[in-house]
C-alpha cells in the first residue's frame, strides 16, 4: 500500500504539490489524472525519491519511504516513463534485463537475456527485437520495451507516466490492454498518470483527480461519471468552459 | 544608469564563481563516488577507447603541425641571436612542458568535453538518468566515475604520443626544410630533455584529463530541458573546461617550475 500525506513540492514560487493526501491499496491501479502542469509527474518523482519534497510523508506498506534502505526500497519498484527513456547505447535486451545484470539481483548472462526475451515477448515482441538498438525501433515498439523493462524484475510496485502519449489510437489501445493484463497476472500495485480518458477506463480500479497541488476528488472508477465535483466533470468531458481555467 | 555595466560585471563574477561552486562540490561527490563500489568496469573500458583511442588522430595531427611550426618559429626568431643551433632543444622543452599537454588537453576538451555533455545532457532531458536511479544505479557512479577515470588514465598516454609525434614534426621541419643536420638534432633533443620536463608535461595531462571529463559531466547532469539546453549545457562545457585547463596550467606551471 501506498500512503501519501500532506506532500508539498515548491519549485521556486511555483507551489506544485500543496498538500496531497492519497491512498493506494496494495494490488490496486490507481489513475492520477490531470491537466498539463498540475504536478502528476512530480508527484509520481516525489514517491521514487527522484525529486525530495519540501513536506509531508510517504508510507510503502506503513514503512516511512525516507527511513528505508534506498537500494532496496527502489527494488520493489518498475517504472515505464513518458518517453521510454531507454538507454540508448545499450540493445534492447540490454535495456530490459538492465537491472538484472547489475547489482544485488545479478544473474548470469545467458540467464538475464533469456528473461528479457521472455519479457519482451509478453509485452507482443519477437526475439529478433532483442538485438536492435532502441533508435532503430518506433515509438510503440519503445513504449513495450519500456514496459518489459518496468516488468523484468517482477515490481511489487509499478509506474506509468503518460504510457500513451504520442502513441495513434489504435497502439494507445493495446499499451493499455497490455498494462491492465500485467498489472492484474502480476499482482502489481500500479499508479498511473496520464490525461487520456480512455486509458483511465481502460487501467483504472481508482481514479485520483490532481489540481492546483491537490487531491480534488478520488474514488473508484465506476463513480467517476456520476460524481458531481464540476472540476472532474469539467476535465472528464474535456469542456473549456468549467471551474479550471484554461491558458489560450 | 552608469552603474549598470559595473553591476553586469558583478553579476556575471558571482554567476561565474557560483558555478565554479558547484563544479567543487561536484567533484567532491565523484571522489566519494569512486570509493565505493560497485565500480562499472564495462563502462571504464568503452570510456577509455571513446576518449583515448579515438581522440589519438586529432592529437597526433595537432602535435605534428605545431612542431612544425615550433621549429621554423625557433630558427626564425633564433636566427636573430645567431642562436639557430637551439631549435631541436626549445622544440623539445615547449612540445613537453607545454603545448604537448595543454594543446592535448584543449583538442580532448573540444572534443570530449562536448561529446560528454552532449551525451549525458540528453540522457538527463530524456529521462535516462531518471531511470538509472529507478533501476537501483547510482549515475555518479556509472556515468561520471567510468568517463572521469578513463580521461585521467588516458590523457598522459595522449600527450606522451603527441609529445613524441610533435619533436618529429620539428625534426621533419629542422631537417627537411631548415637543413639542420639530422644526428646532431637528435642528439641536442636528447641529451638537452630532462626526465622532469616530459613527467611533469604527463601529470599536467592527468589533471587536465581529469578536468575535462569533469566538467562535461557536471554540464551534461546539469542540462536543462530541451535542445537548446543541451546544446548550452555542450558550450558551456567546452568553455569551461578550455579556461579552466589553461588556468590550472599556469599554476601548476608555477609550481613546478618556478624556484
Amino acid at each position: 500500500m501506498i500512503a501519501l500525506s500532506g506532500l508539498h513540492k515548491s519549485f521556486g514560487a511555483n507551489r506544485v504539490l500543496r498538500g496531497v493526501d492519497l491512498t493506494v491499496p496494495k494490488g490496486e491501479s490507481m489513475v492520477v489524472i490531470g491537466g498539463s502542469g498540475t504536478g502528476k509527474s512530480v508527484l509520481l518523482k516525489c514517491i521514487l525519491g527522484l525529486v525530495k519534497p519540501d513536506a509531508g510523508t510517504i508510507r510503502i506498506d506503513g514503512q516511512d519511504a525516507a527511513s528505508l534502505d534506498r537500494d532496496a526500497f527502489l527494488a520493489r519498484f518498475g517504472m515505464l516513463f513518458q518517453g521510454g527513456a531507454l538507454f540508448d547505447s545499450l540493445s534492447v535486451w540490454q535495456n530490459v534485463a538492465f537491472r538484472l545484470l547489475r547489482g544485488p539481483g545479478k544473474r548470469p548472462k545467458a540467464e538475464a537475456r533469456e528473461i528479457a526475451i521472455e519479457k519482451l515477448r509478453r509485452v507482443g515482441l519477437k526475439p529478433e527485437v532483442a538485438d536492435l538498438f532502441p533508435a532503430e525501433l518506433s515509438g510503440g515498439m519503445q513504449k513495450r520495451v519500456g514496459l518489459a523493462r518496468a516488468i523484468a524484475a517482477e515490481p511489487e510496485i509499478i509506474f506509468f507516466d503518460e504510457p500513451t502519449t504520442g502513441l495513434d489510437p489504435i497502439m494507445a489501445g493495446v499499451i493499455n490492454e497490455l498494462i491492465r493484463e500485467i498489472v492484474v497476472e502480476m499482482g502489481a500495485t500500479a499508479m498511473t498518470i496520464t490525461h487520456d480518458m480512455t486509458s483511465v477506463r481502460a487501467i483504472a480500479d481508482d481514479v485520483a483527480m490532481l489540481h492546483d497541488g491537490v487531491i480534488q476528488w478520488t474514488g473508484p472508477v465506476k463513480d467517476m461519471d456520476a460524481a458531481p465535483d464540476p472540476y472532474l466533470q469539467q476535465f472528464i468531458h474535456g469542456r473549456a468552459e468549467g471551474p479550471i481555467a484554461s491558458v489560450r | 544608469m552608469i552603474l549598470a555595466p559595473v553591476a553586469a560585471i558583478g553579476r556575471s563574477t558571482l554567476g561565474g564563481l557560483a558555478a565554479l561552486g558547484r563544479i567543487a562540490i561536484f567533484l567532491v561527490a565523484t571522489i566519494a563516488a569512486m570509493l565505493r563500489p560497485p565500480f562499472y568496469f564495462r563502462e571504464f573500458l568503452q570510456a577509455l577507447w571513446a576518449i583515448g583511442y579515438n581522440s589519438l588522430p586529432v592529437v597526433a595531427l595537432t602535435a605534428l603541425f605545431t612542431g612544425g611550426a615550433l621549429a621554423l618559429q625557433i630558427y626564425e626568431g633564433g636566427a636573430r641571436f645567431n642562436a639557430s643551433q637551439v631549435v631541436p632543444s626549445i622544440v623539445a622543452i615547449g612540445m613537453v612542458r607545454e603545448l604537448g599537454p595543454v594543446l592535448g588537453g584543449l583538442m580532448v576538451a573540444a572534443r570530449v568535453a562536448s561529446s560528454i555533455a552532449a551525451e549525458i545532457g540528453t540522457m538527463k532531458v530524456t529521462e535516462q538518468i531518471d531511470a538509472l536511479v529507478t533501476l537501483s544505479t547510482d549515475p555518479m557512479r556509472y556515468l561520471t566515475v567510468p568517463r572521469v577515470l578513463a580521461a585521467t588514465i588516458a590523457l598522459p598516454v595522449l600527450v606522451a604520443v603527441g609529445d613524441s609525434i610533435g619533436i618529429l614534426g620539428g625534426y621533419l621541419v629542422g631537417t627537411g626544410r631548415l637543413e639542420l643536420n639530422a644526428a646532431a638534432y637528435l642528439k641536442t633533443t636528447v641529451d638537452y630533455l630532462t626526465l622532469w620536463d616530459v613527467t611533469s608535461g604527463l601529470i599536467k595531462g592527468a589533471v587536465f584529463g581529469f578536468i575535462v571529463a569533469l566538467v562535461g559531466c557536471y554540464f551534461g547532469m546539469n542540462s536543462e530541458r530541451g535542445a537548446q539546453g543541451v546544446g548550452r549545457a555542450t558550450k558551456s562545457a567546452v568553455v569551461t573546461a578550455s579556461v579552466m585547463i589553461l588556468a590550472t596550467n599556469y599554476l601548476l606551471t608555477e609550481l613546478f617550475f618556478s624556484a
